[in-house]
């Protein structure tokens, strides 16, 4: 049976349009369709804010979402730089539950039964559904970086996943000597915010320039060149003069070994002694995109009409978690995505009109106080994937007031966002 | 009193009964001419004049003594309403703390205005402003303030009416930057447009006479029909 459906949903874009024309299949069978979105991030809380909003009750929205808190990975490196703090990154469920009628269960989802519809939870039992939203965000692949795995994260914190491990990292730089060593071991395309690393640097960076103004920023990357590298570049030279050293693959930085109870760094055979130490990780689909068998490589494979699964037509994936063409993973991206694949359910269960899809984002980073800069584009969904139409960036040498505006444009942005997920 | 002194008698002085012309004042309320340069920033949301209509702002004819939130017509902010019901009336004081810093006096209207710290620019353009307001009663109304034309648009483009239901669809990408509750930090609202700015603008961005390079990649894949769209959606977004 399961090979069958893939057979059939490997057609791709046909059959997924002929599934929104045929609505209301399940949904009649047992009283209200109903939608189970798993993750509660910049992915899953929206499509279930948008679907619960403009549902208006048709729809019964299940929320799974382990954490009681979300802790927004955007700004976290905000967080690190001392312009944010940390509280100012959490955001409750209670409004989705409350005014959206959504219903949230705090627990992990622990596997997909994708012939009987359910999704099983940790906490025993399972939730039916007729239409599926995976939105787990990433997990780190086994082995990405030699000497590392997630035991050694308290020691070497990747910081990457919000919460505890941000708080975790900047305690360690703060704690570390004067003149002392921070390391950065930056991630393989493709990973989750494309310039969130070398924002981080900046923000490392600044921090220290204030409490420790000789330390040492190293960072280790396995890419040659990387986003917004002009302007990040152009901001360090201008701002931390002598204290960031950048060492791409062209000069051994793919070449690297951790080990975290001595706390070196090993850069293509030589070995430095760091007080501090970020490791990022290779990424891939959060597990439970592996568990419900649609992933191929490390992401879940997707059809930017609907975001719907190219392996099961139930299933719709957003976010970091997806390989669906030339969108950047970002909060943006899985909040752009969710809304696309809100109105496809909605018109699938519903018969509600449905509009064809448009995609957009936009990534600001902060470089130093009041100097921010963004990099987005436009997008559109083909049958092959989510294609890039048209996009910018900011350019190098622009004057003081723009960075700043670009500064506070960012700060508006945020609370846009998190309001447009969690009401 | 509430605030300075030389605010008091000035207000003193425009709210007594005596229709003394604007010149002949014995403190001088400001420099008028200079007030109707700065006016210009502000002409992007507010008229005055003749002529004046409501738009992103009200209109500011008669301003000076008025109850605030009644300029007839204009769909007013509830935190706007509130302070209105609290009894806010728009005296010389209370219009100077206001284009001070509008966030200070009345939080959380739709008045995307960063305010005017400098004392006499402020002091500048009440008193051009006092030119639009007949209490005392003798003063004749200029003329309308310029408004700065962006784009010449067809009458064709102007007139397409627009879907509410796509524009409601086309705005969830405006959203994610935008809120709906019209908060404007860093990001401007566009909740409750006149229609047809929303148009002018949106068209500006697309012909990239406005510089914002996202708002002119946004703007750039819009047809007439969504931007219309989108105007009538953020028209009456409540
Ligand atoms: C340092 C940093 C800076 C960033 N800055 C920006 C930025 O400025 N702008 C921007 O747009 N993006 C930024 N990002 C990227 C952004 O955070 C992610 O792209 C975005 O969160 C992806 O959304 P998502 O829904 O795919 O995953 P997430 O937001 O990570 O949400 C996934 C959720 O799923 C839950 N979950 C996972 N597995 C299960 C399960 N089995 N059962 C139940 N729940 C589960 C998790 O608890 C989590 O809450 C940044 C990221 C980092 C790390």
């Amino acid at each position: 049976m399961k090979l069958n459906r893939r057979v059939f949903i490997g057609t791709g874009a046909a059959a997924a349009a002929s599934v929104l024309s045929a609505p209301m299949v399940h949904g009649a069978a047992h009283g209200r369709p109903k939608v189970v979105v798993v993750g509660g991030g910049a992915g899953g809380a929206t499509a279930a804010r948008y679907l619960a909003k403009d549902s208006k009750g048709e729809i019964d929205v299940t929320l799974i979402e382990p954490t009681r808190s979300y802790y927004t990975c955007f700004f976290s490196n905000l967080y690190i730089g001392g312009f944010r703090e940390a509280d100012s990154l959490a955001h409750s469920y209670g409004t989705l539950a409350s005014q959206y009628g959504i219903n949230v269960v705090h627990d992990w989802a622990v596997g997909i039964d994708r012939d009987a519809r359910t999704v099983a939870l940790a906490g025993g039992g399972s939730v039916p559904y007729d239409r599926l939203i995976l939105s787990p965000g990433i997990d780190f692949v086994d082995g990405a970086v030699a000497g590392w795995d997630l035991s050694a994260q308290n020691k070497m914190p990747h910081a990457y996943k919000g919460g505890s491990q941000m708080e975790l990292l900047k305690a360690q730089i703060e704690a570390m000597p004067q003149g002392g060593t921070f390391a950065m071991v930056a991630p393989p395309n493709p990973y989750r915010c494309p310039p969130g690393p070398y924002e981080r640097v900046s923000m490392v960076a600044h921090l220290l320039k204030n409490t420790n103004p000789t330390a040492k920023i190293i960072v280790a990357d396995p890419k040659p060149k990387f986003s917004k590298m002009g302007l990040f570049q152009e901001g360090w030279a201008d701002n931390y003069a002598g204290m960031v050293d950048w060492i791409g693959s062209d000069f051994g930085g793919a070449n690297v070994e951790v080990d975290p109870e001595a706390m070196t760094v090993s850069i293509d055979g030589e070995v430095t002694k760091v007080d501090a130490c970020n490791v990022i990780p290779a990424m891939k689909a959060g597990r439970i995109c592996e568990m419900a068998g649609i992933t191929e490589g490390n992401w879940a494979p997707v059809s930017g009409h609907t975001m719907q699964s190219r392996m099961d037509e139930n299933i719709h994936v957003l976010g970091d978690a997806t390989n669906q063409g030339d969108m950047p993973k970002s909060g943006f991206s899985a909040n752009s995505q969710a809304k696309v694949a809100a109105m496809a359910v909605r018109g699938a269960l519903t018969g509600s009109k449905v509009f064809p899809a448009k995609f957009s984002n936009t990534c600001w980073s902060l470089i130093d106080t009041d100097n921010g800069v963004k990099v987005g584009a436009t997008y559109e969904a083909t049958d092959e994937k989510i294609a890039k139409v048209d996009g910018f960036i900011s350019a190098t040498g622009e004057d003081a007031a723009l960075r700043k505006a670009t500064y506070e444009e960012s700060i508006g942005w945020y609370s846009g966002i998190t309001s447009d997920m969690f009401g | 009193m509430r605030r300075g002194l030389k605010a008091a008698a000035l207000a003193a002085l425009l709210l007594s009964g005596a229709a003394l012309h604007a010149e002949e004042t014995a403190v001088p309320l400001g420099d008028a001419e200079n007030g109707a340069k700065i006016f210009r920033t502000c002409s992007g949301c507010h008229q005055v004049g003749p002529s004046a209509k409501n738009r992103t702002g009200p209109l500011l004819n008669g301003i000076f003594g008025a109850p605030a939130g009644a300029i007839e017509g204009f769909f007013y902010s509830k935190a706007l309403k509130r302070a209105a019901a609290e009894g806010l009336v728009w005296d010389y004081e209370y219009l100077d703390a206001y284009i001070e810093n509008p966030k200070a006096l009345v939080s959380g209207t739709r008045m995307s205005f960063r305010g005017i710290k400098d004392e006499q620019d402020r002091h500048d353009v009440l008193a051009y402003l006092r030119r639009f307001s007949d209490d005392p009663a003798n003063i004749p109304e200029a003329e309308p303030t310029a408004q700065a034309v962006e784009v010449a648009l067809a009458p064709e483009i102007l007139a397409i009416v627009g879907d509410r239901d796509y524009g409601e669809y086309l705005a969830n990408e405006c959203l994610t930057c935008h809120q709906s509750s019209g908060s404007d930090q860093g990001i401007p609202s566009i909740t409750r447009w006149p229609e047809e700015d929303f148009v002018i603008a949106m068209h500006a961005y697309k012909q990239k006479l406005r510089p914002h390079p996202v708002m002119q990649m946004m703007a750039s894949r819009l047809s007439d029909e969504e931007i219309a769209a989108l105007a009538v959606y953020f028209k009456e977004l409540e």
